[in-house]
């Protein structure tokens, strides 16, 4: 029992992990049929936003709340990341709709720059950059009306534009003046330090359950929640769906698709900024950290069929036991009387490395049986 | 390219032209390093060639070619290794000992004989190609499915020879360099211009080879594929079988291409198996231009001789340049530099530039044709 | 929007711009003013991709050791002082590229000595380059032996200068001797081999190893890898721990949450673990696991106080100094002092003259030995909070390397010995 107990526990850690890092993907591939492969690199994003947010807090100022960095982490990473998708959108995708094949290219061509950004580009300027698109994008929204009915539209964009570079520079300056380490660009992977109250595990029925795994578990149960609840609830998630069902009708219908894509991409970049967070609080931060992941968040969204939220949940919370069930062994102690020929094979594929292999062999074997994944899509979507 | 107007044909000839004159001055103005690099980008042009065959032709966009590339390396390898361990303890390959194998593994022993490795190194990537190909056609996945699947089958490759030491030698992978061929060491620079030689002539025979396949009924149904797979099927024909067939194709081309670029790289290792590899053939012939087959080949010696100019001056700057190219041929530039030259935008550049364009019968007669040739 | 592009546009190259001159604004070298003349030498580490990290920290020592010999007055060979050039090549990470930017050094740039290499599979893949051109690498790594060729010089530990007296240590004089042993690494060639030695040793030591599991690289899932740990070590043990650079982060944050500590009776014991790799994995999760190197910054003499010190005054005062840098500061001066000796750049009357070669490193005194590996102090050292080695036990003088290692039973009985034609690279003892 308790073994069960325990491996349960311990694929559910790593399925929530792919999970988090899947959602945003199955997103924007299945309402957009856009392939993002920098989705690897805007989860890396967010872990740098992790990092830069623990080294302010660790300023004397916000000394005393750096304990709650985490939370300010995942809401600073949503919007770093989402602002970094959007104008990826607005750049390169949204001239290439409905062709999966192109984006998968250009997206993979953007992740090599996002990578090479972060190794040769200082934090600091990276973060001014950020800031300054961030409020250049959000100015002209917040301006009065009065002032549009002075000047023309291009003045005012013009000064907001200048205003926000301004006021980028003066971030980028202050913070590697405040964080020295900030202000130097570095290959060198770096390194989040969770605060000492997610350190450490609690002992329950003879089990460690590290604190840390248990945090991102409670996070990807928020965000899935949270995306259910706006996909099926609100406004804009509706817009959103019909869109996805018929984008001309809804367009007659007075629907702004072109908002409807940017919002969806912008929700499904940042939420890969939020997993980006869990990840940093795993392991270390560097400019390849989302390529370890994107492979398998394909096979997640393969796995469940696109398009299709329980899927991409049952899907990623299968990997993650099988890679802990073949990995670790179990299959020997929980049956450990197996026939000679099949324990060793069972032993043979019994390493991390091999459990890999092993896991993707059963999925496209999987996919054999299944071609469209576990929930398949049905309808005149099937064709697109 | 039957249907190509006459002024693209003597434009192909030159280019052509140009680039059997290239490749016959190459050995007498490169040095034997630069020589070696021209003649291993030359062999990556093969798997480019294979590259375009399935996707510029047959649309099928596969990012797992570099599994057919590595196994092609590997066959070579092996029969190398046996070829000049016969003296050592055991006579198996050095490495062996460092993890305490005393027998060879099965696998190896058809590897001795030279005819068996020459049939292997095509053989095998094909079939493996075949098989895989067949099994993701039978089930009508296509698409980003296909892309996305090719990549896990690559990864899953990857693991697998990464990790298994003790029969091929792991992470570490093959040399090649100082084994003896012909009683002569391979990594010896006579060897090396042999060797370029030997893949020019064989990129020319691939070439002719992959333009045989495109040409008749076979290309056409290939084309059909990419532009409307069920209307082909409700033709009668079935797109399994061909898709299969042109994807066991482009995987042989890539496996010779392996080989070639193993003895003259002097290393066969897991690392022809990273995914950006696999990708990065992609927008060679992108950038050349997809459906050109001459593309490819250009494309493929073209970005990787920049590769090894700009990562020698300045390291950090390709990822950015390769990142930009990717955007630039998916944005800008769809048909790649081969399709735009044909294509009728340089003449418009002249047009604008005041050159007058030659007309041959009324311009809106030749406008609508044009879009005929085109759909 | 083509006017906010532009200006967008505008802003990156303001922020690209500047970051370029904060790098370039550090002191420059001198170079050598009263030299006569020039050689260049070729520099080749991984500056971009996952190996950048480590191997971008030997490239900043080497250019260090070179430009400390300029402003000492070049290479003096035949009377004629030589100011040292470098060209630096990528090796991107990947093994290939390695043996490709080998190739363009000899033959196109015709240096006559390569400084280059970390992972055991780059130098595997240069060594075929070097052999057939009969030119010369020196690699600063200390890796896992079973090799010795003519063509390579190894500045860094064999397994008996650093594995083999740490397995002993642990099992015999560690607050877990005599407990069981799990060993963990990166998939690749350095850990699959180097455990391979330890098990033999801890075989003939009487000890027992429970289990051993390796992580692709890339791969830093390593939850499976923990519940092996904690089934097969119930009440504690010995980890050897040869993972790859951020793999360790996530293995050592991971290890500490399921309660595998020193307190809890878990000891880990790491072999690519440095004063820079405890800087970014954070000592918070080290203290109390043990490392094992020549070289450690903690290191109390004049000599290892000046390295440390002359690196920070050239690349920032929060840069530290390690293991595999000393190494690299070695063999540049080693192959300094060998052409001198030589009186000759020629790769052949070098490599003659270099076996025998003293120089007062900054761990204490090295000799090259006719093996073409030095002969190096070991010395065994706890992390400590301040993210230093706390100094345990060290070797009373220089041990002597073995390129063939005794436990392994396919290299026991075997040396390597360059200056006896009838002994080469493997003989029988």
């Amino acid at each position: 029992m308790q073994l069960i107990l325990e491996s349960l526990f311990n694929g559910v850690a790593i399925g929530s992990v792919l999970l988090i890092a899947a959602l945003g993907l199955a997103i924007v591939f299945g309402l957009m049929g856009v392939i993002n492969l920098a989705h690897g690199e805007l989860m890396m994003l967010g872990a740098y936003s992790t990092y830069v947010t623990q080294l302010i807090f660790k300023l004397p100022a916000l000394k005393p709340f750096y304990n709650a960095y985490v939370i300010v982490a995942i809401a600073v990473a949503f919007v770093v990341s989402g602002i970094v998708g959007i104008l990826l959108e607005r750049s390169i995708i949204r001239r290439l709709y409905g062709d999966p094949l192109e984006t998968l290219l250009a997206t993979w061509g953007v992740s090599l720059i996002l990578q090479q950004f972060v190794r040769s580009v200082p934090l600091a300027y990276g973060t001014g950059l950020v800031v300054a698109l961030l409020i250049g994008m959000l100015l002209p929204i917040g301006l009065p009306k009065k002032l549009y009915e002075k000047f023309s539209g291009r003045i005012i964009r013009l000064a907001c534009w200048a205003i926000s570079a301004l006021l980028g520079v003066l971030t980028s300056n202050s913070l590697s003046t405040a964080i020295s380490k900030l202000g130097r660009a570095s290959a060198r992977n770096v390194d989040v330090t969770a605060p000492s109250w997610m350190r450490g595990g609690f002992d329950l029925w003879n089990i460690t359950f590290p604190i840390t795994r248990l945090v991102i578990i409670v996070i990807t149960l928020i965000a899935v929640l949270g995306v259910t609840w706006f996909l099926k609830k609100s406004v804009w998630g509706i817009r959103i769906r019909a869109v996805t069902q018929n984008r001309s009708m809804s367009d007659c219908l007075g629907i702004s698709t072109e908002t409807v894509d940017v919002l969806t991409f912008g929700i499904g970049s940042g939420l890969a900024g939020v997993a980006g967070v869990a990840v940093s609080l795993l392991g270390s931060v560097g400019p390849n950290v989302g390529g370890s992941y994107i492979v398998g968040c394909f096979m997640v969204v393969v796995l469940g069929g696109v398009g299709n939220l329980l899927g991409t949940i049952i899907a990623s919370f299968a990997i993650g036991i099988m890679t802990d069930l073949i990995g670790a062994g179990r299959l020997l102690t929980i049956w450990p009387d197996m026939p000679t020929p099949l324990a060793s094979a069972v032993d043979f594929f019994a390493t991390t490395s091999m459990a890999r292999v092993m896991v993707f062999a059963l999925i496209v074997i999987f996919l054999q049986f299944r071609p469209a994944g576990l929930f398949p899509q049905k309808g005149r979507m099937v064709e697109v | 390219m039957k249907n190509l107007p006459k002024s693209s044909r003597w434009f192909l000839l030159l280019i052509w032209i140009t680039i059997i004159a290239a490749i016959i001055a190459a050995p007498a103005l490169l040095p034997v390093f630069r020589l070696n690099l021209l003649g291993r980008y030359l062999s990556l042009a093969i798997v480019a060639l294979g590259v375009d065959l399935i996707w510029g032709y047959a649309g099928l966009l596969s990012l797992g070619q570099g599994i057919f590339f590595t196994l092609g390396g590997y066959c070579a390898a092996m029969y190398l290794q046996l070829n000049s361990s016969s003296d050592l303890p055991n006579g198996i390959p050095e490495f062996f000992a460092l993890y305490g194998v005393k027998e060879l593994p099965f696998f190896w022993e058809p590897f001795k004989s030279p005819i068996f490795t020459l049939i292997a190194i095509w053989l095998i990537p094909a079939l493996v190609a075949g098989t895989l190909g067949f099994l993701v056609f039978r089930n009508r996945i296509k698409g980003v499915y296909f892309s996305i699947l090719t990549q896990a089958a690559l990864l899953v490759f990857f693991n697998f020879f990464n990790g298994q030491q003790k029969l091929i030698n792991g992470t570490n992978g093959l040399k090649t360099d100082v084994t003896q061929l012909f009683g002569q060491m391979v990594g010896s620079d006579s060897m090396q211009r042999w060797f370029f030689w030997l893949t020019a002539i064989i990129v020319v025979i691939a070439w002719f080879f992959a333009r045989w396949v495109v040409r008749d009924r076979f290309g056409n149904v290939l084309i059909g594929i990419r532009d409307d797979e069920p209307r082909v099927r409700f033709t009668g024909y079935n797109p399994t079988l061909f898709k299969t067939i042109v994807f066991g194709i482009a995987g042989g081309l890539a496996g010779i291409s392996g080989a070639l670029y193993t003895v003259q790289s002097g290393i066969v290792s897991p690392q022809f198996m990273t995914v950006p590899f696999s990708i990065e053939m992609v927008i060679w012939v992108a950038v050349g231009g997809r459906g050109t087959l001459l593309g490819a080949i250009l494309g493929a010696v073209a970005i990787n001789y920049a590769k090894s100019l700009v990562s020698e001056a300045l390291p950090a700057s390709w990822m950015f340049i390769q990142g930009g190219l990717f955007i630039l041929v998916v944005t800008a530039l769809p048909e790649g530099v081969l399709g735009w030259l044909q294509s009728d935008r340089p003449r418009n550049l002249l047009t604008r530039l005041g050159v007058s364009r030659p007309v041959s019968t009324y311009p809106s007669l030749e406008a609508e044709s044009k879009q005929e040739v085109k759909k | 929007m083509s006017l906010t592009k532009r200006l967008f546009l505008g802003l990156t190259s303001v922020v690209v711009g500047s970051s370029i001159t904060a790098c370039g604004g550090s002191n420059q070298a001198t170079g050598c003013p009263d030299c006569d003349d020039q050689v260049t030498v070729g520099i080749l580490h991984s500056l971009s991709g996952t190996m950048a990290i480590s191997e971008s920290t030997l490239v900043d020592t080497e250019k260090m050791a070179i430009e400390e010999i300029n402003a000492a007055g070049g290479v003096e060979v035949n009377g004629k002082k030589y100011e040292i050039k470098y060209i630096v090549e990528d090796g991107a990470s990947d093994w290939p590229t390695f043996a490709e930017k080998s190739k363009k050094l000899i033959d196109q740039d015709k240096v006559p000595v390569v400084f280059g290499g970390w992972t055991s599979a780059s130098r595997k893949a240069m060594l075929p380059v070097y052999e057939s051109k009969d030119a010369f690498l020196y690699y600063p790594i200390q890796y896992e032996a079973q090799e010795c060729s003519n063509n390579i010089f190894y500045t860094g530990a064999t397994p008996n200068q650093q594995s083999e007296p740490a397995t002993e240590f642990m099992f015999k004089r560690s607050p877990a001797a005599g407990k069981p042993f799990f060993l963990v690494g990166s998939d690749y060639v350095f850990p699959r081999t180097s455990n391979t030695i330890t098990k033999e040793q801890v075989k003939s030591l009487g000890g027992t190893v429970v289990g051993e599991d390796y992580l692709p690289l890339g791969n830093t899932e390593v939850a499976p890898i923990i519940s092996k740990i904690k089934k097969a070590l119930p009440n504690g043990g010995v980890i050897i721990n040869t993972l790859n650079g951020d793999q360790n982060v996530a293995f050592f944050k991971q290890i500490q949450d399921v309660g595998i500590t020193p307190k809890n009776g878990y000891y880990v014991m790491s072999y690519s673990i440095a004063e820079e790799e405890i800087s970014t994995i954070g000592p918070e999760f080290l203290e109390g696991h043990y490392g094992a190197w020549n070289y450690m910054m903690s290191i109390n003499t004049p000599a290892s106080k000046k390295f440390a010190r002359n690196f920070k005054k050239r690349w920032g005062n929060d840069r530290v100094v390690a293991d595999p840098q000393e190494s690299a500061y070695n063999m540049v001066y080693l192959w300094k002092a060998a052409v001198e000796k030589a009186g000759s750049f020629d790769d052949n009357v070098v490599r003659e003259a270099l076996v025998g070669v003293k120089f007062d490193a900054p761990q204490g005194p090295v000799q090259v030995m006719p093996n073409h590996h030095l002969s190096q102090t070991v010395r065994i050292g706890e992390i400590t909070a301040n993210g230093q080695f706390k100094i345990l036990e060290s070797t009373d003088g220089p041990v002597l390397p073995q390129a063939w290692n005794q436990f392994e039973p396919s290299s026991k009985g075997y040396a390597c010995d360059w200056t006896d034609s009838r002994k080469g690279e493997k003989y029988r003892l």
